[in-house]
């Protein structure tokens, strides 16, 4: 058993509301989690248990109000409450993906220009790794049934399904050692579902730890190789 | 590699009995692109100004990386100083672009002239140079002769921006650069500076009071109220989940179209 890459110790998040009165909502107390490589934990519970928002976390989107959360690369961990906004950018650059279940369209940025960007962003002036990067995406776009005559587009027109494969392949096209997913599933009709389940079990098997949120029972049963059942705080 | 590029350190600015900007500090590092938003009056446009050298703070200190020098401290500099590495290897993109450039003379001039500031006389070479320029801000460099006057507000901000990268700064202040121009002008502008931010590592201080320029354009932000940082963070982590009583105002009354 490896040492895990996530490791959540006694997280608290509640939202302060300062313009309605300084109302309070917990919505998570004292969650423990570790997910070692290799592992796919699915967070279940119902709408309002905090699923989305300990993912958050994770990312440090969320900035927690208690607790901990450590983050492994390699003999080093790293911990996202104290780490310097400098870390966190790398961090996420290098180890830690989040898909989201939308995806936040840059105006004018083709699809194709948008699944490279991860790479493209680490080749420099490498044009070898450029083009490398570009044939990647074409890959997963293709994967994912991107039709070609909508590869040069920019996605903000594109239905809500694509968008969302467009969103995971730019979130699978850096080998990160973390990844979480926020139903990346959810407006995928069935072909692609299959294929996000495959591209998921592809990321377990070369090693990543991988937390995500599935309402889709048949995905999280072919994906999962632990559940967390979470509650709403009382 | 591994240093901030500009540091500032309790940067106090007052006019009259009115404190501007109070007791601010914030560092910098290669690359990154960090937001200053707030309401009119928060003091931002004058945290720029004192930042940028352009005022004096009353109390505060700002040091800059330079290339060869190592640090400097850039109110302590001479004036001959300050204004070459304003010239060189900082830039300075102004709202109203006519104010960034020099409306009686050529577009090709505008860029030309900053790399005769570092040196370049050759004409044939300064050309060539500014029509590249004028292409990668996706200007049509056919006009390179044209002045100013005649181009719209979008294409004089893309001008500023060439006349401003020409010298390839490593630094890059601006205040509002998107604001005041047409809503399409505005997202094709914003596509450049992102894509021009990202490819040359630019690191880049930037006033907006537009949150949605921020959570494209910036990868810090820093809230200010009244003078004084309210909150700071990743620009996703302040934008979602603010924590500031003032943030939390300001995020929430953004219109999501």
């Amino acid at each position: 058993m490896s040492a895990p890459a996530i490791r959540v110790q006694g997280l608290s998040k509640k939202f302060v509301l300062h313009n309605q009165g300084g109302a309070e909502l917990p919505v998570l107390e004292h969650v423990d989690l570790e997910v070692a490589p290799g592992e796919c934990v699915v967070l279940d519970g119902p709408s309002g248990s905090g699923k989305s928002t300990l993912l958050k976390c994770l990312y440090a989107n969320y900035r927690a109000n208690t607790g901990t959360v450590h983050i492994r690369e390699g003999d080093t961990e790293t911990e996202l409450g104290s780490a310097t906004p400098r870390e966190l950018l790398r961090l996420r650059r290098d180890t830690v993906g989040y898909v989201s279940q939308f995806l936040r369209v840059i105006p004018r940025v083709p699809a194709l220009d948008i699944v490279a960007e991860p790479l493209v962003d680490d080749a420099g002036d490498d044009p070898e790794k450029v083009r490398e990067a570009q044939r990647l995406a074409k890959n997963l776009l293709l994967r994912l049934r991107i039709p070609q005559r909508l590869w040069f587009v920019p996605p903000a027109t594109f239905s809500g399904g694509e968008q969302q494969r467009i969103n995971i392949a730019r979130s699978f096209i850096k080998p990160r050692p973390i990844l979480l997913l926020d139903e990346p599933t959810a407006s995928l009709d069935a072909d692609n579902r299959v294929t996000v389940v495959s591209l998921i079990n592809e990321a377990r098997e070369r090693g990543a730890a991988i937390v995500g949120i599935f309402h889709d029972a048949r995905v999280r049963d072919s994906v999962a190789t632990h559940v967390v059942n979470m509650t709403r705080p009382l | 590699m591994d240093s901030p590029i500009l540091r500032a350190s309790g940067i106090t600015r007052t006019y009259g009995a009115r404190t501007a900007v109070d007791d601010v500090s914030f560092e910098l590092w290669p690359g990154e692109v960090l937001a200053v938003v707030g309401e009119s009056g928060s003091g931002k446009s004058t945290l720029l100004n004192c930042v940028s050298a352009r005022l004096k703070p009353d109390a505060g200190k700002v040091e800059f990386l330079t290339r060869h020098e190592g640090v400097v401290d850039v109110h302590a500099m001479s004036e001959a100083a300050r204004r070459l590495l304003a010239r060189t290897d900082w830039g300075y993109v102004h709202q109203n672009a006519a104010e960034g450039l020099r409306m009686d003379v050529s577009a090709g001039a505008n860029v030309g002239e900053r790399l005769m500031a570092l040196g370049e006389r050759h004409y044939g070479r300064i050309r060539s140079e500014a029509s590249d320029w004028l292409t990668r801000v996706e200007m049509d460099a056919g006009r390179i002769d044209e002045s100013p006057r005649n181009f719209s507000g979008g294409m004089r901000q893309r001008l500023q921006i060439a006349r401003n990268l020409v010298t390839r700064p490593r630094l890059v202040f601006m205040d509002e650069p998107t604001s005041g121009l047409d809503v399409s002008v505005q997202a094709k502008l914003l596509d450049l500076l992102r894509s021009l931010t990202r490819k040359y590592s630019l690191a880049a201080v930037l006033v907006t009071h537009d949150l949605a320029v921020a959570r494209l354009l910036a990868h810090r932000l820093m809230v200010m109220k009244a003078g004084r940082v309210v909150e700071t963070g990743l620009t996703d982590q302040v934008l979602d989940d603010p924590q500031h009583p003032y943030t939390q105002l300001l995020v929430s009354s953004v219109l999501q179209p």
